[in-house]
C-alpha cells in the first residue's frame, strides 16, 4: 500500500477541477495549471526513487485486495513513463502561455489538458484491464476536445475521422477485454498472467492476442493502421500536437509492451513474430513519409510512426536487453518528439506556414532556435552520444544476437534516413538566404524557446548520462523480462 | 440463450458497419452508437448468461449471477454516452461549419481548408 | 410558428416535482437497494428536459440559474474530495468509512461517506447531461 501512486494521477485531476471554475481568469488558468504539474513532477520522481529502493509499489484502491478490487501498479517502466510525461506536460504548459491564444485559454484549454494527463498517467499506472480503457477513454475524450478546441474547418473535419476511428477502436477495445474474460475470468493484469499461463488452449490466446494488437495498434499507430495519424496530428496547434505525438501513441506502445511482456509470452512464435513483422513494416511506412513530404508538420508525424516501429521491434525480439533498449529509447522519444514539435511550432508561428519551400535562412536571425533545432534533430536520429544512442544500439545489438538480421538492419538503415529528413528541414529552412515574413515581430520566440530548449538539453543529458541512469532502466526492462516479479508483487500481500 | 445472443451481436455489428460505411454524417453516428451496443451485449454474453442472487455475503443462495460483467457493461454504457453525445455535437458543429454533412465532401488534404 | 402547448405546460408543472421527488428517493435508495447517483442524477435531469421542452431554454434559465459546468466540477470536486479524504487518514485511495448512529425519528441509521461521492456522481450527471442538452439545443 503507497499512496504515492494515485499522486500523478490525482494532482492534475483536482487541478484540472479547480481550474474550470476561473475559466475567465487566464493568469489563474496559467499559474495553477504550472503549479499542478510541478508538483506533479515531483511526486513522480519521488514515485521513481521508491519504485527504485523497495521495487513495485501497488495500491489497492478502496482496500479492496487483489485481485478483487482496481489495483494501481507502479513498476520501474510505469513509474519513469509517468515521470516523462509529468516533465513533458509541465513545458507544454510553459509553452502554451503564450502560443495557444487567449480564446483557447479561457475555453478550458488547461483544464482539458490536465485531464489528458489524468487519462496517461493513469494508463501507465493501472493493474486492471478494464481499468486501462477507462483511462484511455478520459484520455481520448480530453484528446477529441484538445482536437477539436477552436474549431477551424480543418480541425473539424480533421476530428470527425478522428473520433470515428477511436470509437471503432474503444468498442474492439470492449471485445477483447469480453473474449479475455470469458477465458481467464478476471480483470486484475497479474491475475490474467497467472491464469492465462494455466491455460491449455494456446489458439484461444493467440486469437486474443492479435485483437490486443489491433486495439491498441489503432492507438499506437503501427502499420497498417496508422493511417488516420498523420491527418489527425496535423490539425491542432503545436502544443497540443506536441501532446499528441509525445504521449498519445506512447501509451498505446505501452500497452502493447504491457500486454505482450506479461500475458502473451506463451505463443512467441506467432504473436511476437507478427509483432516483430509489423514493427518492421512500421518503419519503412514511417521512413517513406518522413522522407517524402516538405511540410515540417508532416515529417515530425511521420518520424512518430517510425519511432513506434523502433520501440515495437524491441519489444517483439524479447530479450532483457531488447526490452531494456525499448525502455531507454521510448523515453528518448517522448522527450525528443515534444521538444521538435514545439520546435516546429517556434517556426510556424514565425513564418506563419509548414511548407519548407517557403522557409529560408532562420539562423540568422534566430540562431538559439537553430541550433537548438539541430541538437534535438541529432538526438532524434541517435548520434551519440546524444539520447536516442544507447536505446537504438541496445535494440538493434540484441536484434543481431536474436539472428533477426532483417529487423536490426532495418532499424539501423531507418536512423539514417530518419537523419536525412530531419537534416533536411534544417538545411533548407535554417540555412539558405535570409528574408522577412508577415507576423515575425509578434513571435515571442524567446519565451517560447525556453520549454523546448529545457527538453532538449534533457535530451542531452539523457545521452551523457547513459550509464547513470542504465540500472533503472535494467531494472525497468527485468520486470518486463519476468512477469513473475509483477504477478508476485501485486498478488503478494 | 447465448446462440441467440451471438446472432444478435452479429447482425448488430453487421447493421454498425454498413451504417458506419455510408455518406451521411448522422448515419456513422447510429451505426458508431449500435456498434458499441453490441460490444456490449457481447461482454454480457460472455460473462456468462445466468440466473442468481445478487452477490452479497448474506443471501446464501445456490447461485449467485456474476457483477462484474454487468459493473463493466454500466461503465462502457456510460462512457459511450459521452462519446456518442459529444460526437453529436461535433456532427452539428461541423454541418453549421462546412455546410455539409456529407463524408465525400469532407475529404481533402489535411493542409487545405 | 409557436405552438400553443397548454396541456404539456400544465402536466410538467405538477409532474415536474413528482419525477425530482422520485429521483432523490432513488438516489438515497441507491445505498443498499438499486439505485444510486447516476440514475438519480439522470433522472432529475430527465425532468429539466421536460422543463425544456415544455417551456423555452430562456425561461428555464431563469428559473434555474445554474452553470452547469461549474455544477459538474463541483460534483467532481465532491467525489475527488471524498476519495482523496481517505489519504488523510493514511488509507488508500477511495476507502469509506461509515457508522450507524440512532437518529430521533429515522431510528437506526447507517452514515456513509459513500452519499458524498454518490452527491458528487449525482451532480456530475445532472451537469453533463445538460451541459450536453443546451450545447445542441442553444444555437437552434
Amino acid at each position: 500500500m503507497n499512496n504515492l501512486i494515485i499522486l500523478p494521477i490525482l494532482i492534475p485531476l483536482i487541478t484540472g477541477v479547480i481550474l474550470i471554475f476561473f475559466t475567465k481568469n487566464i493568469p489563474v488558468q496559467r499559474w495553477v495549471s504550472a503549479a499542478g504539474f510541478l508538483l506533479m513532477i515531483v511526486a513522480a520522481g519521488m514515485l521513481v526513487s521508491h519504485v527504485y529502493q523497495d521495487g513495485i509499489q501497488t495500491m489497492h484502491l478502496s482496500n479492496w485486495e487483489a485481485p478483487y478490487g482496481i489495483t494501481l501498479v507502479s513498476d520501474m517502466f510505469s513509474a519513469l513513463l509517468v515521470l516523462t510525461t509529468s516533465i513533458i506536460s509541465f513545458f507544454v504548459v510553459l509553452y502554451s502561455f503564450k502560443s495557444i491564444g487567449e480564446e483557447r485559454e479561457k475555453f478550458y484549454y488547461y483544464p482539458v489538458v490536465s485531464f489528458l494527463i489524468v487519462g496517461v498517467n493513469g494508463a501507465f499506472t493501472t493493474g486492471d484491464i478494464f481499468n486501462l480503457f477507462v483511462f484511455f477513454e478520459v484520455m481520448l475524450m480530453s484528446s477529441y476536445v484538445l482536437l477539436v478546441l477552436g474549431g477551424t474547418k480543418i480541425q473539424l473535419r480533421e476530428s470527425i475521422k478522428y473520433i470515428l476511428v477511436n470509437i471503432i477502436s474503444s468498442a474492439l477495445f470492449v471485445i477483447a477485454v469480453a473474449y479475455l474474460y470469458s477465458v481467464v475470468g478476471t480483470l486484475n493484469m497479474a491475475h490474467i498472467s497467472l491464469r492465462l499461463s494455466e491455460v491449455s488452449d494456446l489458439t484461444i490466446i493467440t486469437v486474443i492476442a492479435v485483437l490486443f494488437l489491433i486495439v491498441f495498434g489503432l492507438k499506437g499507430a503501427i502499420f497498417p493502421l496508422y493511417f488516420w495519424l498523420p491527418g489527425s496530428y496535423y490539425a491542432p496547434p503545436a502544443p497540443v500536437m506536441a501532446l499528441f505525438g509525445a504521449l498519445l501513441t506512447k501509451v498505446g506502445v505501452y500497452s502493447i509492451t504491457r500486454t505482450y511482456t506479461l500475458f502473451f509470452y506463451h505463443d512467441t512464435g506467432y504473436t511476437h513474430e507478427l509483432l516483430q513483422i509489423m514493427a518492421i513494416l512500421t518503419i519503412i511506412a514511417g521512413v517513406i513519409g518522413a522522407v517524402a513530404f516538405t511540410d515540417i508538420k508532416k515529417i515530425v508525424i511521420y518520424n512518430i510512426i517510425v519511432a513506434v516501429g523502433v520501440i515495437l521491434f524491441g519489444v517483439s525480439v524479447f530479450t532483457e536487453n531488447s526490452l531494456a533498449g525499448s525502455v531507454f529509447y521510448i523515453i528518448h522519444d517522448m522527450n525528443i518528439k515534444a521538444a521538435l514539435f514545439l520546435l516546429i511550432g517556434i517556426v510556424i508561428s514565425i513564418t506563419g506556414t509548414s511548407d519548407l519551400n517557403k522557409i529560408h535562412g532562420l539562423i540568422h536571425r534566430y540562431p538559439g532556435v537553430a541550433w537548438t533545432f539541430f541538437i534535438a534533430s541529432a538526438a532524434l536520429a541517435g548520434i551519440p552520444p546524444l539520447s536516442g544512442f544507447a536505446g537504438k544500439l541496445l535494440i538493434v545489438r540484441s536484434g543481431f544476437e536474436a539472428e533477426d538480421y532483417i529487423g536490426a538492419a532495418f532499424v539501423l538503415m531507418s536512423s539514417l534516413l530518419v537523419l536525412f529528413s530531419v537534416m533536411k528541414i534544417f538545411i533548407r529552412g535554417f540555412w539558405g538566404a535570409p528574408r522577412a515574413y508577415k507576423n515575425e515581430e509578434n513571435a515571442p520566440v524567446k519565451w517560447l524557446l525556453f520549454a523546448p530548449a529545457l527538453l532538449t538539453a534533457f535530451a542531452v543529458l539523457y545521452g551523457f548520462g547513459t550509464e547513470a541512469i542504465y540500472p533503472v532502466i535494467s531494472m525497468a526492462a527485468e520486470t518486463l523480462a519476468n512477469p513473475e516479479i509483477y504477478i508476485n508483487a501485486v498478488l503478494k500481500e | 440463450m447465448e446462440i441467440l445472443m451471438a446472432f444478435l451481436v452479429g447482425i448488430l455489428f453487421m447493421t454498425a458497419t454498413y451504417l458506419m460505411l455510408s455518406k451521411s454524417l448522422l448515419r456513422i453516428i447510429i451505426g458508431t452508437g449500435l456498434l458499441s451496443h453490441g460490444a456490449h451485449l457481447l461482454l454480457l454474453t460472455m460473462g456468462g448468461l445466468k440466473r442468481g442472487a445478487a452477490p452479497l455475503l448474506g443471501e446464501n443462495a445456490p447461485a449467485y449471477a456474476d457483477p462484474l460483467p454487468q459493473a463493466l457493461i454500466l461503465t462502457a454504457i456510460v462512457i459511450s454516452f459521452g462519446v456518442t453525445a459529444f460526437f453529436l455535437v461535433l456532427a452539428y458543429r461541423a454541418y453549421q461549419e462546412l455546410g455539409t454533412d456529407n463524408m465525400d465532401r469532407l475529404r481533402g488534404k489535411e493542409g487545405h481548408e | 410558428m409557436k405552438t400553443n402547448d397548454v396541456i404539456l405546460q400544465t402536466v410538467t408543472k405538477v409532474t415536474l416535482f413528482i419525477i425530482i421527488l422520485f429521483s432523490i428517493h432513488l438516489f438515497f435508495a441507491g445505498h443498499y437497494y438499486p439505485g444510486g447517483g447516476f440514475i438519480g442524477g439522470l433522472m432529475t435531469s430527465g425532468a429539466i428536459v421536460l422543463l425544456l421542452l415544455a417551456f423555452d431554454i430562456k425561461t428555464v434559465k431563469s428559473i434555474l440559474p445554474i452553470d452547469y459546468i461549474k455544477l459538474t466540477a463541483i460534483g467532481l470536486l465532491f467525489a475527488i474530495g471524498t476519495g482523496a479524504g481517505a489519504l488523510l487518514f493514511d488509507m488508500p485511495f477511495l476507502t469509506h468509512a461509515y457508522t450507524y448512529v440512532n437518529m430521533p425519528l429515522l431510528g437506526k441509521t447507517s452514515l456513509h461517506t459513500a452519499v458524498l461521492f454518490d452527491t458528487g456522481v449525482y451532480l456530475v450527471v445532472i451537469g453533463v447531461t445538460m451541459t450536453i442538452i443546451q450545447t445542441i439545443g442553444e444555437s437552434e
